[in-house]
């Protein structure tokens, strides 16, 4: 820490809203407020309507802004540059998936009360045992936070405690998101092969066709989102935190001071994976399918492109980066395609080179920095000389 | 098999009509008048004369069966001449004789009529074009015919092979009319005849003599019996061990792409410490050269993949500085960083080749040396495709041995990796040397490319199917280490080939992936560390 900072000790809510936190859970408050009122009592043909398509358009925003917090809190705080987060949000959105299979019961295509569809066209004869308790909305629930949560959990206790770091670490966890999705590309995965889980019909008795509840899921995107971010920076504000930046920055010097590095890179590790699983979990039911696609490598990487043209290390930068390129993207892919792979590769290399710190760190190192004097963006440090990559 | 028997039994009714023709005098009768008993008025009558033309040994007369067997057999009214006839402009036929087939220009529909068949004349036809086969002047028709013979086991093909076998010259037909008397004397042959055939059947791989060994196993009894058990024993010790070869070729061949895909890779990641996600796309440029190639030069298909070579190496190597020079100079000591620019620089270039090119796969094409299989025995074959790559692997490796030990750019680029700052000091240019050595490692890539070209379609996500792979390579062998890469590729490639038939390809891949991840927990440096003090990363 280069300048030392002399704040009184602060409150609870002071610590988790510091800097940009004000702005933008206002700003996160507003919209969710304004938008289900723009689509629910404005009248269709005015201008200041919102269709229902939008409203899901922009939950799914949310979730991926949920998505990209969950990354920025690993690696923002903790230097580890997951590229395997698409996994852990491809596990909870299927086992949201799950439930919401077992909830079209007898209504499927071949109406069979207890397989869903593919399985009768697989010819299964009896449901496999994990999808046991996937009926019961709290259990499956449950299993979005828990799936993500163990599998980060044996994979980080596994990699961390062999000190399996920096660019190593980064591709090995493409390689685990990269073998699950050849494994749920499987038909006898039982997960429903290439096609994955579709044709959902409702959730907790609510159809998901309905605008209600398509409004009721946004907003519990937004609510998720919020809690995501609070939680996150209570962490990173906490003494947890600061031990968590000090890894980030030297990680050696951590160890050598006598804090068990491991444990805490696995502590925010696995909370992290939950986050991206609850993510999924609040995708899957606004965009109505899931599949082994969402597992694929290049997803995960563009979580952190989002993370990084937004700034690392920042929580609320990670999920603006997150709305900004998945705008740009709904736009583009759109109006100008073949421009589209073009505009995400140049934002990759032009982020790297020339915004290193994102949006938000450009703002706070522009010249009306002292609009955001109090601003909490960690400060890269000096002290990660050789060893440290980043 | 069974099915065929009929066949037999045809043969054997017409063998005998021929026997009881013979003794009546026709055998006195010249070729082409045998020839116009076809055209009788009943089908068995043709049948008889059929079996007829079989007994005279005489090959002149295949064109005419095979003529009869797809419609194309004519009688010619006026003279009573046998004719192949091909349908020709307007309503006529083209005429030729179906002995000498001197060419008899055009007839019209009415001056000729059509010699009918049923179903039991195709059957005793395909039989007789069989037989005669084995009289044909070309080793390979005689070759196939008397594979066809091993389908076709009686008393009278036994008799005949042992007639036909004695006269053989070439080595290979003989092996197989033994094979194929084997196949008859199983079931009609004399006892000693039976145990012979039984060694015999044992020892070949032909699919046709595993079946009637089983087939005749349940019906034999005693030492019969024994010598089957035996031969099938043989048979399966041997497409065992055939397998075990098979699996190694492909895991060999395997191992072989992996190791083109990552060397490349172990020079950027391993040697450098550049991670450089947009590795798969120089393959992938690779690819497209070549396919350029071939259609800058269409009619030298042969020649153009030696020059494709080169011209791969030039054109990864040369956008491998490019990228060099412009991104991942700036990025050095930021690895991190450096996998996502290079990982926006692989999206950039995909859609340049998907703009370019289009989104669907290109064919290349094989040149005709690489096409083919070289065949060991009944089960063992291997493609020569799969070989040529097999063989490009130690000649690159030995150039890549012989740039970095002999050259001073290697003796440069070594003490580079070595220690960068008394490099410098000693007067490399570290920065040139940096960038040609990724150069050198892109253009790797680029003749990887290639190579895969000639195994798999090429579209602009070529390259992302191996980029993980090749990741995977350089980290289970150790990073900045040839030999790890070499020992790493080969391992991943077999060890996946034999868990395939266990587990399934897709499952064995992703059973590969899990033990990596495993075994880097175990040996975070992988296979071969470089051994020396480090910082740690």
């Amino acid at each position: 820490m280069q300048q030392k900072r002399t704040h009184p000790p602060e409150s609870l809510m002071g610590r988790l809203t510091r800097g940009t936190g004000v702005p933008f859970l206002t700003v996160l408050a507003v919209v969710t407020f304004l938008v289900p009122l723009l689509n629910q009592t404005v009248p269709p043909d005015s201008l200041l309507y919102l269709p229902t398509y939008a409203v899901s358009l922009l939950g799914k925003y949310l979730c991926y802004a949920l998505l990209a917090v969950a990354l920025d809190l690993v690696w923002g705080y903790c230097g580890i540059l997951s590229l395997g987060h698409g996994a852990f949000f491809a596990l909870g959105g299927y086992a949201m998936g799950m439930h919401l299979m077992r909830e079209i019961g007898d209504r499927g295509v071949y109406g069979n009360p207890l397989l869903p569809d593919f399985m009768v066209f697989l010819n299964w004869k009896e449901l496999p045992w994990y999808w046991y308790g996937f009926d019961s909305f709290p259990f499956a629930l449950l299993m979005t936070l828990l799936v993500p949560g163990l599998l980060a959990f044996a994979f980080g206790w596994l990699a961390f405690r062999s000190r399996v770091t920096g660019v190593y670490l980064s591709i090995i966890t493409q390689a685990m998101t990269y073998a699950l999705m050849l494994a749920f590309f499987r038909n006898d995965m039982g997960f429903g092969g290439n096609n994955g889980l579709t044709d959902f019909k409702d959730v907790l008795g609510f159809s998901l066709q309905s605008d209600a509840t398509r409004n009721v899921l946004f907003v519990l995107s937004a609510l998720a989102l919020a809690g995501g971010v609070l939680l996150s920076r209570f962490l990173v504000t906490s003494k947890l935190g600061r031990v968590l930046v000090g890894i980030r920055d030297a990680e050696s010097r951590v160890r050598f001071l006598g804090y068990r590095v491991e444990h805490y890179k696995l502590f925010v590790f696995v909370v992290s994976a939950m986050l991206a699983g609850l993510a999924g979990a609040l995708y899957v039911p606004q965009i109505g399918i899931i599949n082994p696609g969402e597992f694929s490598p290049i997803n995960s990487i563009e979580i952190v492109i989002w993370v990084a043209l937004g700034g690392r290390g920042t929580l609320y930068g990670a999920a603006l980066g997150a709305l900004l390129v998945n705008l740009a993207k709904t736009w583009l892919t759109g109006a100008a395609p073949e421009a589209w792979l073009f505009v995400l590769g140049g934002l990759f290399v032009g982020t790297t080179l020339f915004f290193p710190r994102g949006v938000l760190g450009w703002f706070a190192e522009a010249p009306w920095r002292r609009w955001f004097s109090r601003s909490s963006l960690p400060s890269r440090s000096t002290a990660s000389e050789k060893g440290g990559s980043w | 098999m069974r099915q065929r028997t009929p066949v037999g039994l045809r043969i054997v009714l017409s063998l005998f009509l021929i026997w009881w023709s013979s003794l009546s005098g026709v055998s006195a009768q010249s070729l082409e008048s045998r020839l116009q008993a076809l055209d009788a008025r009943s089908f068995s009558a043709k049948e008889v004369a059929i079996g007829q033309l079989v007994a005279l040994g005489d090959g002149q007369v295949l064109p005419a069966l095979r003529a009869m067997l797809d419609g194309k057999l004519y009688v010619q009214k006026s003279s009573k001449r046998i004719v192949i006839a091909e349908d020709a402009e307007g309503r006529n036929y083209a005429i030729r004789d179906a002995l000498s087939e001197e060419d008899l220009g055009l007839a019209s529909r009415r001056e000729v009529s059509k010699i009918r068949i049923n179903n039991t004349l195709r059957t005793v036809l395909r039989g007789a074009i069989a037989e005669l086969g084995l009289f044909s002047p070309r080793p390979e028709v005689r070759q196939a015919a008397a594979l066809e013979m091993l389908n076709q086991p009686s008393a009278e093909t036994l008799e005949m092979l042992e007639r036909v076998q004695r006269r053989e010259q070439d080595p290979d037909v003989r092996a197989t009319l033994e094979l194929g008397w084997a196949a008859s004397a199983l079931e009609f042959g004399t006892p000693e005849q039976q145990l012979e055939a039984a060694s015999i059947l044992g020892s070949t791989l032909e699919r046709e003599a595993y079946v009637l060994l089983q087939q005749h196993r349940d019906q034999a009894s005693g030492a019969l019996q024994v010598a089957i058990d035996d031969a099938l024993e043989r048979i399966e010790l041997k497409r065992w061990f055939s397998s075990i070869v098979e699996l190694g070729f492909f895991g060999l061949s395997l191992g072989a792409v992996l190791l083109l895909t990552a060397v490349g890779l172990a020079i950027t990641f391993g040697v450098m410490g550049v991670i450089n996600m947009a590795h798969g796309e120089m393959i992938m440029l690779g690819a497209y050269t070549t396919f350029v190639i071939q259609q800058l030069f269409p009619d030298w298909i042969d020649g153009s993949l030696l020059l494709a070579v080169p011209a791969a190496f030039l054109v990864s190597g040369g956008v491998g500085i490019l990228i060099e020079r412009t991104v991942i100079r700036a990025l050095y000591g930021r690895p991190l960083e450096t996998l996502l620019a290079t990982f926006g620089i692989s999206l950039v270039l995909q859609q340049a080749v998907r703009s370019i090119f289009g989104p669907l796969n290109q064919s290349v094409l094989t040149p005709s040396w690489m096409q083919g299989t070289w065949k060991l025995n009944g089960v063992l074959e291997f493609t020569f495709n799969r070989m040529a790559i097999i063989l490009l692997v130690p000649l690159l490796l030995a150039g890549l041995m012989l740039l970095l030990k002999r050259s001073s750019f290697g003796l440069q680029m070594r003490a580079v990796t070595q220690n960068r700052s008394m490099a410098a000091s000693m007067g490399i240019r570290t920065d040139w040397v940096d960038a040609l050595t990724f150069g050198l490692g892109s253009g790797i890539a680029g003749v990887a490319g290639v190579a895969i070209s000639q195994l798999t379609n090429v579209g602009p996500n070529l390259g992302q199917s191996y980029i993980i792979d090749s990741f995977m390579v350089v980290v289970f062998g150790g990073v900045g280490n040839l030999w790890g890469t070499l020992v790493g590729a080969l391992t991943l490639g077999v060890v996946n080939k034999l868990l395939e038939p266990l587990s399934g390809a897709v499952m064995a891949k992703i059973l590969v992936l899990v033990f990596i991840i495993l075994f880097i927990q175990k040996r975070p440096r992988g296979l071969f560390a470089l051994k020396g003090r480090f910082v740690e990363a």
